[in-house]
């Protein structure tokens, strides 16, 4: 790292640390009447977006826009994109625009960090989801729910908590990044999905794997739901959806099987009756509209750490920053 | 942390002393204090305001609301610094609006915390009149804010350094005169001081 947020391996302890407490901050100001910052005023922040999304798109513009950002929304669609511009040229004509970020959802991996790389832009990159590869910021957002429920505090880490991930890892951005922030974080992440949808290599991740839910399900802290991508799919995973339910879905007998504490996730968009039972969805239970408030909190704060002062905070030395600035 | 060049202008007698005088001068000057709102700028001015509640509420009787008002996001100089952690905003319960706001922090020096506090607290409502207590003015004004209750006037060169020490962070009570710009020099201290190094 470190002036992009591309990988959430990139993260040290300290950095995953110092977005989360600055998370925490960030959600007072949707409580004020004035739900405006003036810490961005002038600073132009890019919405790139060449694949469909209406949650995270729209979470990142309600983010810069508190953070009083001027926004410029890009999508692909009706863009020149379709005209077959490529992602250089593109980058080029934000550059000369003068972009100090851009938060970038690309459908193919690694698309974020060719622009960190490159020379065609000179603001942060943010990463918004690249084809199956990362989702940082849905993985702080999922850190930064787990740690208001199992180990509340500024400064808290979730060391010794177990989190289950459940179903299609393989074409998941959001289990690589969440597997790497966890462990990062300290916590225990099992993944559950059919032999088919477990990514090849899955075994050098720091995390456990298991073909087999209801033992899973007993010790978690946190299970997360993942939604089966069939966009992404070109073969035949699992012989039937009804097959895939009652193997990998969550229903009520495997809730029961939870212990009480435990939180149910999903990242969005859900396929109701597919991975999850709908009335698991709506049940108290399940802190999925949560995930939601709080994705708009952890991107204000990767904006401002990112965006705010003269360089990102988030960098290996700021240990010593901290203590300097300690006021 | 205590360097050879540093001398100690207030102790904890001192100090406990300047806080006491404040909140007489504040229930006087406020006629009972009834509709007092305590903000401390984090961190020293936080602590400072929770002390100079409970010295309130011995006088007047009844406990005042106290919170915290971090003003990182309003600072003028964000774009001169790597991004920094925030501190805790907390706005009592019932609001500002319409209520004398006590801003309190433990150095005065370029007003320019002041101005960012003043901006921030105007996105948290409309409060009825402002006030800015401090335990110690140092001079040197860049804008045009003053104190209304200070601890202690200390005249100070550029060259120097103010360090406020309080217990409840840094284990002792003191104040602390440098010969010149310390790195731990306070927030206001740091701004003008030790500008060009950054």
């Amino acid at each position: 790292m470190k002036r992009h947020l591309i990988s959430t391996a990139d993260l040290t302890r300290e950095d995953a640390l110092l977005i989360l407490d600055t998370a925490e901050q960030m959600a007072q100001v949707s409580t004020r009447s004035v739900k405006k910052l003036p810490t961005l005023r002038g600073r132009t922040v890019v919405n790139l977006f060449f694949e469909d999304s209406t949650r995270t798109r729209t979470s990142f513009e309600v983010a810069e826009k508190r953070l009083s950002a001027d926004v410029i929304n890009f999508s692909a669609k009706g863009s020149s994109v379709s005209k077959g511009e490529s992602l250089k040229d593109t980058a080029l004509t934000l550059q000369a625009m003068g972009a100090d970020a851009v938060v970038i959802r690309h459908s193919a991996s690694g698309a974020p960090k060719l622009l960190a790389d490159s020379d065609w832009l000179h603001g942060s990159v943010v990463n918004a989801g690249d084809g199956t590869h990362e989702h940082p910021t849905q993985a702080l957002l999922d850190a930064f729910t787990m740690r208001s429920h199992l180990n509340p505090g500024v400064g808290h880490d979730l060391v010794g908590r177990r989190v289950t991930i459940v179903g299609d890892v393989l074409h998941s951005r959001v289990a690589r990044s969440n597997v790497h922030l966890l462990h990062t974080l300290g916590a225990e992440v099992t993944l559950v999905a059919p032999p088919t949808l477990m990514p090849f290599g899955v075994e050098t991740w720091p995390c456990q794997t298991s073909y087999d839910l209801d033992a899973a399900l007993t010790k978690a802290d946190a299970v997360m739901m993942l939604r089966v991508q069939r966009e992404r799919m070109n073969a035949a995973y699992f012989p039937t959806q009804r097959e895939y339910t009652r193997r990998y879905g969550l229903d009520a007998r495997r809730l029961a099987l939870l212990p009480q504490h435990a939180l149910v996730m999903h990242p969005g968009p859900m396929v109701r009756g597919m991975e999850i039972e709908s009335s698991i969805a709506d049940s108290d239970r399940a802190v999925i509209v949560e995930q939601v408030a709080n994705g708009v909190s952890v991107r204000m704060a990767v904006l401002y750490l990112l965006l705010g002062g003269s360089e990102p905070a988030i960098t290996t030395s700021s240990a010593n920053t901290s203590e300097e600035n300690g006021k | 942390m205590t360097t050879a060049a540093q001398r100690q202008v207030l102790d904890q007698g001192d100090i406990a002393r300047s806080l006491t005088r404040i909140a007489h001068e504040i229930v006087e000057r406020t006629k009972g204090a009834d509709d007092v709102v305590l903000l401390g700028i984090p961190t020293r001015g936080a602590h400072l305001a929770r002390r100079l509640h409970r010295k309130l509420a011995e006088i007047t009787g009844h406990e005042l609301p106290v919170g915290t008002l971090d003003i990182t996001m309003y600072r003028d100089d964000l774009r001169l610094k790597p991004a920094r952690a925030l501190e805790h905003t907390e706005i009592p319960a019932d609001g500002i609006d319409g209520k004398l706001v006590v801003l309190v922090d433990d150095v005065l020096f370029s007003g320019r915390t002041i101005r960012a506090a003043l901006d921030a607290l105007a996105d948290h409502g409309r409060p009825r009149a402002v006030q800015l207590a401090v335990l110690v003015d140092r001079g040197h004004r860049e804008l045009p804010i003053r104190a209304d209750y200070v601890g202690k006037n200390l005249p100070t060169s550029l060259r120097e350094s103010v360090k406020v020490k309080l217990d409840e962070k840094d284990g002792v009570d003191a104040v602390l005169l440098g010969g010149s710009g310390e790195s731990n020099a306070s927030s206001e201290g740091q701004s003008t001081l030790k500008g060009p190094s950054n």
